[in-house]
């Protein structure tokens, strides 16, 4: 017990308005002290003082709140509603007769399915039996594993405190109905692949929808698929699809090489040989053009004197041809045989008759 | 004053606040009360919040929930109609509007919950088992779904892919359900909001067949994805044989085209040049002859000439007669 006159008048201390407990602790304190003085000495006085401080400290202590940014506080007294209060420090009637309820309204709240992130404050967030709630049967009697998350707002505190009891978990509930019911109504392959978007935005219409009707004070933000998979014992069979439809991409794309690499060669080939015909085709116009332009010319000539032109012609071809030939045998036409006569070893120059 | 008065004047206020925390009671928001004396309910139950007086001490306090609760079935394995054994979980919302009835009735929310378990368990169970199991999964009766353009094909050969036809869906059948016990727990003094089915899944039991399923669909779209593949694959391969040889055979006859017209021109050129005149036939055959001999007779013959030849008829003489004895 050091309630000492001294500590009022102490440098240092804080001012009024940031500090409301500290001024409250001081006017406590003055007030014992008066009391004290009030009834001076004495013991069972002195107990009863004590005592009714011991009240009024209470009384203090519960007298005072403080709502955090993101809340509000729904007031009732004598458990009747009173009001809403906003984030601040905010005094109430003690000992029971107001009671202030924290709400956060400001922070947006999830729950997730099918999977949890530890560290979750609230007990709603996460499923109480894990696995149990991916399950779910499709519209066309399939099975799929989904899992999802669902963020919202509590958007009317008073709703929320008092129209239904445990809105949380009712909300729960309302999430994997929907869910449900979306997903029912889809082809496992709408599930898994194709209708995500269209599963996302129908559950968030559906479950406002149902969040209103329940009074729940609840408003839905958004929902969003996680993982969604196939059932276990199936999952390897829709990698098989997978790998299947890229085998026969592969297929496809090897025959078209094949394709490619012979018949643009096989177009070519032809242009080729197309060109070369036509190139032998000059070749041989062109060659008996030179040829018949050569004979012309000569014809002509020789047409103006034939006889000399044929001599010539002639004798020069012998010219040409005979020095080169190895035997040379002239033999006068009279004679009748010439082998009695013919040396076949020697054959330099020929027996004249 | 005197010690005496002092302490009786403590205990006359004790006594008065002791009174005064029996005669006084709060009702929240949440809450509906039936006040009892000596067990019996005495008067309407008091409804609104506030601060509210009763008898002290004779008079007793049952407080009611006045907010809408939740019932939560636990699952529980039933058949449907179509022989299917599946796993069925609800949840219902339900409140309590009379809540004397409900007081004399049931009591407490433990009995209530009991009874909320019999009635909408077998409520349930009868219309499950009137119904096939896809009336209670799918709620819009024509929805087309959408389709994965990839796996169309192969889907629409296995018949695969679209949606089990209904005739009612899930919402009619909650509302059988929910129609059937509202009725029943009206007795109570409760009122059931609704009704929606939480979970349904497959039996343990009934999974392995509807897995089976399952894969042998996927397996028959990979299988056709492969046989597609692989016609794809033979035709053009056939393809290319058929460009091949078409193009090769193009090329053959049109060069050989060419190479036709080619010795078709030179012939009529040659033609025109030797076939002018008779002089020109016979002049061509004597140059053509000439130059043939040129090649014809190279260097290891052997030649017989005669002297009559016109080369060597000057050996006989210097003046023979012209062109005698040419053959």
């Amino acid at each position: 017990m050091s309630w000492q006159p001294g500590n009022t008048g102490r440098p240092g201390q804080r001012s009024n308005g940031a500090n409301p407990g500290a001024e409250l602790e001081e006017l406590i304190r003055l007030g014992q002290k008066r009391l004290k003085q009030a009834f001076p000495g004495g013991s069972p006085r002195g107990k009863v003082g004590f005592v009714i401080v011991i009240l009024l400290a209470l009384a203090a202590w519960s007298a005072y709140y403080t709502v955090p940014s993101d809340s509000v506080a729904v007031v009732q007294r004598f458990g009747k509603y009173l009001k809403e209060v906003p984030p601040g420090l905010h005094f109430k009637v003690p000992f029971g007769v107001d009671v202030a309820s924290i709400v956060p309204v400001k922070r947006q709240l999830k729950q997730e399915f099918g999977f949890s992130t530890p560290g979750a404050q609230d007990p709603f967030q996460s499923a109480r039996d894990g696995r149990q709630e991916t399950v779910m049967v499709t519209g066309d009697l399939n099975s799929a594993l989904v899992e999802w998350v669902v963020q919202y707002r509590i958007a009317d505190p008073a709703k929320f405190l008092f129209e239904v009891r445990r809105p949380l978990s009712t909300l729960r509930h309302v999430s994997e109905s929907v869910m449900r019911e979306v997903v029912g109504d889809r082809t496992v392959d709408e599930v898994i692949t194709i209708g995500r978007q269209e599963i996302e935005t129908e559950a968030l219409i559906k479950m406002q929808a149902l969040s209103t009707k329940y009074e729940m004070g609840i408003s839905i933000d958004q929902v969003q698929l996680k993982n969604i998979n196939p059932p276990g014992p199936v999952q390897e069979s829709f990698n098989e699809v997978n790998q299947a439809q890229q085998e026969k991409e592969k297929l496809i794309n090897e025959a078209r090489r094949d394709y490619n690499k012979v018949i643009p060669l096989a177009e070519g080939q032809k242009d080729q040989r197309i060109r070369e015909a036509d190139g032998y085709r000059l070749k041989r116009i062109n060659e008996a053009e030179g040829d018949a332009s050569r004979f012309n010319a000569l014809f002509e000539e020789y047409s103006k004197a034939p006889e000399v032109t044929r001599r010539r012609i002639y004798i020069e071809t012998m010219q040409d041809i005979l020095p080169k030939l190895q035997s040379k045998i002239i033999v006068d036409d009279q004679i009748r045989g010439i082998l009695p006569l013919l040396n076949l070893d020697a054959p330099r120059n020929g027996e004249k008759p | 004053m005197s010690k005496g008065t002092r302490i009786g004047a403590l205990v006359v206020l004790a006594v008065a606040v002791f009174v005064l925390t029996s005669a006084l009671y709060t009702v929240s928001e949440v809450q509906q009360v039936i006040i009892t004396q000596f067990g019996k309910p005495v008067g309407d139950p008091v409804t609104t919040a506030g601060l509210k007086v009763k008898i002290p001490f004779i008079q007793e306090v049952n407080a009611i929930d006045k907010r809408i609760l939740e019932w939560d079935g636990s699952p529980s394995d039933m058949p449907t109609k179509d022989k299917l054994y599946i796993s069925v979980d609800l949840f219902a919302r339900w409140h309590i509007v009379d809540p004397l009835q409900y007081f004399l009735r049931l009591r407490d929310e433990r009995s209530a919950q009991s009874r909320l378990d019999d009635i909408l368990g077998s409520e349930t169970r009868n219309a499950v088992a009137k119904h096939e199991l896809i009336e209670i999964i799918r709620t819009t009766k024509d929805r087309i779904p959408l389709r994965d353009s990839l796996l169309t094909g192969a889907q629409q050969e296995q018949k695969m892919g679209s949606l089990v036809p209904i005739r009612k869906g899930r919402k009619l059948v909650e509302l059988e359900i929910f129609n059937a016990a509202a009725e029943k727990v009206l007795v109570f003094g409760i009122e059931l909001l609704d009704i929606r089915f939480k979970r349904i899944n497959y039996n343990q039991s009934v999974r392995p067949k509807i897995y089976d399923r399952m894969i042998s669909e996927r397996r028959q779209i990979a299988e056709r994805f492969l046989s597609e593949g692989n016609g794809e694959a033979a035709r053009i391969r056939g393809n290319r044989v058929r460009e091949l040889n078409k193009i090769q055979s193009e090329a053959y006859r049109e060069v050989e085209e060419i190479r036709g017209l080619a010795d078709a021109k030179a012939t009529e050129i040659y033609a025109r040049a030797y076939n002018q005149s008779p002089e020109s036939v016979e002049f061509y055959e004597f140059t053509r002859t000439m130059q043939a001999y040129k090649t014809i007779i190279a260097d290891n013959s052997t030649l017989v000439l005669s002297t009559n030849s016109d080369l060597f008829k000057f050996l006989k003489g210097m003046d023979p007669a012209p062109d005698a004895g040419k053959e």
